[in-house]
């Protein structure tokens, strides 16, 4: 019988002790293998939490025994259990697949480093959702991010090194941001503790420094998850990084920002009176549409096939946001829902690329021409995730689609559900133009012959693929799970 | 065998058909016979389905609930008249196909022959999807499907040309069904709570009038694959494929499942009563006769033989869509009887212009001068589908048309009636004098001495000074179309009963 009283802490005490045991191994192999048990072993606690907490319970762990409001607390809900499923799969999965990737593309003293510091990426964003202290999660925000900076420039690509500096400047400004609403929050109400921080916000949600805080909070966060237009960041830092380290915070990173978001929004303000009051939900929106608009738009005009997907993601970050700003039950649920579906084919998309730049050494659109046929497992997998990115119905696309749809109806907006649909039409116009490079044209003749991904990489990124339709079938557990993790934290009883 | 299994077979052999033709790319007997094996077992299984469907004198059939996506939305077949109607027809017209398709592409050595056979197929599952769908969420899924399976079909020729016209194509298509299609169903599933099929309709009657003309132009546009101005331009674009992928798709599987859509959600999503009661529905009546009128003038003004086919497909969907929209039983009837007998000529009709490609490389109706003697055999075969658009007797068409008729005299409408006849006459001015100089015109003297010189034609019977007449198959395939499109003049009762379950007009 697996006991269930410590693995709110293991589930991110194991990946950082891993990765420090990594960092002092360093031999390659065995480190992957490390990683592997050790992201097993995550991905197992956080099923065995799911299964207790799917029901409505929560699990509430003090670390050192200290009681909450004083100490720091490790809570797992319906959303947080959601969130932590997301990132340790993701997770695992990225890292199976990274096998052979990490060889081709991280130099070799350097491999057993990168999976240490893979392990303490996955630490720190798993410790950013189960964390149920607004501090200790900008603890670990700044141990996801540090880990991120250097994941993205360990490649041989020396343009990730600029790439990753960027980051790390507006990744910090982000992070100061959050830390300093934070700090207002707790000017205000004198505690860290978010179900604390819940309750003593009652009634004074419209003071001036709470909304002071909370305009820190938000533009820290956004700038974080990428929302248009705090994404410039992104498409550098997505487009030249190792493919490994694309497809995991591809996948995660922005992903669980985006969920602190939602935490602070819906669960700790209460979003009808905070967020409106200071005209952010409107903002939100509004930014939202941008993003979905010109994230698509900008993906169009891309010819490095990496940094397309990334506008892509500044597109699909919209969707999540719009979710959230249309603030209903079947919005938010679309928004979370979305925020799984997206990791799902982002992730693949850019694994589908690693096998790629594995074989060909380029991801540049004019160097795919023709190469449908020599790599088809890859490209037909490319077709499959593009068609989800779309919201072709039978995949996961669909799922977040129908439910953002349905809750902008609900909200009485007949005109953006057509403006939604327009949108996820220029995802065609991208996809459409990698598509019928990879398929429509001859291979020139001084092309090399390239050969098909190795199969661990090819098995790993077609687990998701399988997810992207299965999920996308059969949603009892993503839209389940999401419906009630929306339910549970739009109904707090005030 | 239970419903579930037909419905499995009926979806599934399309599917495993479009495994084995990939598997058996290096034999290319081996994989024809794949594809005509599975065509035929298709057809057995969409008979079995049929007996069920008309031999039972209620309602027939349950619903296969196959799994729920999400509270509301199921994905679930049940087989009903009309579906049978359309899955018939698609069944029996790919295994002709598939033979029309192997003398056409052997005979002009194509490229990426696997592609057409496996993506046909595929095609095929998903018409049998949406010919069975239980619900308007599985009626999308597949329709979707079906886009899609057709792209690769129609840039099989992978060059700029091919490129432009299969992106026209599926930019139109899922941009339509994205726009519209797509939040028509989620209006439906707001304002009924159910998206299933019902006799009757599924909207409740008590709907506002503006709210059903919303939802009918919703619908009407966002069913891209009918074609209704303006929102044809896909078909046209679509010629571009080899003529076998225009014949099934753009005369049967995509082109009669738009408009077998447009009929299933007048007919059980809005109910018969309410579209003819309703006062914001006569639009598309008008909006349907337009598109007729206009297309035909655009396909008389086309001197490339597929596009003038292409614009013709396009006036003949929208007779369907005219009677449709009427909603009184007879015109219903209509609607039904010219999907099968627009089938069956049109299909005809582009197999010829295919033959003529093959063995004459000649592309442009102008060219066509003199043609019947050397290829009597595609040309009377042509002349019996022509006959079938006009709406002569004694082809199927004739037997649409008078329903039509008789539908739009009862209804006392003049506009439709004005259209019918102009139309006709349309119709006959640009078939007539086409085939009247493929027999009795001149050859051009220079193309004699061409194809002399040339010699060589590319298979078929060699007759002196030239080409003759198309390989064997495509001449079979040919004849088996031609000659139904006669048959179901004579012997119309299975599309007669299947349109009387649905309007009982008929004793």
């Amino acid at each position: 019988m697996i006991e269930l009283t410590h693995m709110p802490a293991l589930v991110v005490v194991a990946p950082l002790m891993a990765a420090a045991l990594c960092a002092l191994i360093r031999h390659s192999r065995l480190c992957w293998w490390l990683a592997t048990l050790t992201l097993t072993f995550s991905c197992v606690c956080i099923v065995v939490m799911g299964r207790a907490v799917f029901d409505g319970n929560v699990l509430s762990y003090a670390m050192g025994s200290w009681a909450p409001p004083i100490g720091i607390e490790y809570r797992v809900d319906a959303l947080a259990a959601f969130m932590l499923g997301v990132v340790g799969f993701m997770a695992l999965i990225v890292h199976l697949y990274g096998y052979r990737s990490v060889r081709a593309e991280i130099p070799q003293p350097l491999q057993g480093w990168y999976h240490a510091i893979y392990l303490l990426c996955t630490a720190g964003l798993l410790g950013m959702v189960i964390t149920g202290d607004t501090f200790n999660a900008f603890v670990f925000m700044e141990i996801a991010s540090l880990s991120a900076y250097t994941l993205i420039a360990m490649g041989k690509d020396r343009r990730a090194l600029t790439a990753a500096f960027q980051y790390l400047i507006l990744g910090t400004i982000g992070a100061t941001f959050y830390v300093i609403g934070v700090g207002f929050l707790y000017l205000q109400t004198g505690t860290l503790n978010m179900t604390d921080l819940d309750t003593r916000l009652d009634g004074i949600m419209d003071h001036p420094g709470v909304l002071t805080g909370l305009g820190f909070l938000i533009a820290g966060l956004a700038l974080k998850s990428a929302l248009f237009p705090l994404h410039l960041w992104l498409p550098n830092a997505y487009a030249w990084a190792p493919s490994v380290s694309s497809a995991l915070l591809a996948a995660t990173a922005t992903k669980v920002t985006l969920y602190l978001l939602i935490r602070f929004a819906y669960d700790i303000f209460d979003f009808d009176i905070a967020l409106a009051q200071a005209n952010w939900s409107f903002v939100l929106f509004v930014l939202s549409l941008a993003a979905i608009t010109a994230g698509s738009l900008l993906a169009i005009a891309q010819d490095n096939v990496k940094r397309m997907l990334a506008y892509s993601s500044v597109a699909q970050i919209g969707y999540i946001t719009f979710g959230i700003a249309v603030a209903n039950l079947n919005s938010l649920t679309g928004a979370l829902v979305h925020l799984a579906n997206h990791a799902l084919m982002k992730g693949a998309l850019f694994m589908l690329l690693g096998g790629v730049m594995l074989r060909l050494g380029s991801v540049h659109l004019s160097h795919l021409a023709g190469i449908g046929r020599q790599m088809p497992w890859t490209m037909a997998g490319f077709v499959l995730a593009g068609a989800s990115l779309l919201g072709v119905p039978g995949t996961v696309g669909f799922v977040s689609k129908w439910y953002l749809a349905v809750g902008a109806l609900d909200a009485g907006h007949w005109s953006l559900v057509i403006v939604l649909m327009a949108s996820s039409l220029i995802a065609l116009a991208y996809m459409g133009r990698v598509i019928e490079m990879v398929y429509l044209r001859e291979r020139p003749a001084d092309a090399p012959t390239v050969t098909e991904a190795p199969p661990i990489m090819l098995a790993a990124t077609w687990l998701v693929l399988a997810a992207c339709i299965y999920f996308g079938l059969d949603t009892d557990l993503t839209a389940g799970l999401a419906r009630a993790a929306a339910d549970s934290i739009m109904d707090q009883p005030q | 065998m239970s419903d579930a299994m037909l419905f499995g077979l009926a979806i599934g052999l399309p599917i495993v058909a479009a495994i084995g033709v990939t598997l058996t790319r290096a034999y290319p007997n081996v994989r024809e016979a794949v594809s005509i094996g599975a065509g035929l077992g298709l057809c057995a299984t969409v008979i079995a389905i049929g007996t069920r469907v008309l031999g039972a004198t209620a309602e027939a059939g349950g619903v296969t609930h196959v799994l729920q996506v999400l509270p509301g939305l199921d994905i679930a077949f049940a087989a009903e008249p009309l579906g049978l109607l359309f899955a018939s027809i698609a069944s029996m017209l790919w295994v002709v196909t598939t033979v029309y398709a192997i003398g056409y592409l052997r005979g002009n050595d194509e490229p990426r022959q696997t592609t057409f056979f496996a993506f046909a197929a595929i095609a095929i599952g998903s018409s049998m999807g949406i010919a069975f769908a239980a619900n308007l969420f599985t009626l999308f899924l597949c329709y979707e499907a079906l886009t899609l399976a057709t792209y690769p079909l129609v840039a099989m020729k992978g060059d700029t040309a091919a490129r432009r016209g299969a992106r026209t194509y599926l930019i139109w298509l899922l941009a339509t069904s994205v726009l519209g299609l797509l939040p028509a169903i989620v209006g439906v599933h707001v304002i009924a709570g159910a998206l299933d099929f019902r006799l009757g309709g599924t909207i409740p009657a008590r709907v506002s009038d503006d709210l059903v003309l919303w939802l009918s132009i919703l619908f009407a546009y966002g069913i891209g694959k009918a074609a209704l101005m303006p929102v044809h331009r896909w078909l046209p674009a679509a010629m571009v494929a080899p003529t076998p992928v225009s014949a099934l798709l753009h005369a049967v599987a995509v082109v009669k499942a738009g408009v077998f859509c447009i009929v299933k959600i007048i007919v059980y999503v809005f109910g018969m009563d309410l579209f003819s009661a309703a006062d914001t529905t006569d639009w598309l009546v008008y909006a349907a006769g337009i598109t007729v009128l206009a297309a035909s003038i655009i396909a008389l003004r086309q001197d490339n033989l597929k596009r003038r086919l292409a614009y013709s497909t396009v006036s003949q969907l929208s007779y369907v869509i005219m009677a449709a929209a009427l909603a009184t039983p007879l015109a219903m009837t209509g609607a039904i009887l010219h999907i099968a007998a627009h089938a069956l000529g049109k299909i005809t009709l582009f197999f010829a212009a295919g033959a003529i490609y093959t063995a004459a490389h000649k592309t442009r109706v102008s060219e066509l001068n003199g043609i019947g003697r050397r290829m009597p055999i595609t040309m009377i075969a042509f002349a019996i589908g022509a006959c079938g658009m006009i709406g002569l007797p004694p082809t199927a068409g004739f037997i649409g048309k008078w329903y039509l008729l008789a539908g739009a005299l009862a209804a006392e409408d003049v506009f439709v009636l004005v259209v019918i006849f102009a139309s006709t006459l349309l119709n006959a001015a640009y078939f007539a004098p086409l085939i009247y100089n493929a027999f009795f015109r001149r050859e051009p003297a220079a193309d004699v001495h061409a194809s002399a010189a040339a010699h060589a034609s590319p298979g078929g019977h060699a007759s002196p000074g030239g080409h003759g007449e198309a390989p064997w198959p495509m001449l079979v395939a040919m004849g088996i179309t031609a000659v139904g499109s006669l048959a179901l003049f004579f012997v119309p009762d299975l599309p007669l009963a299947i349109a009387n379950r649905i309007t009982g007009v008929l004793p």
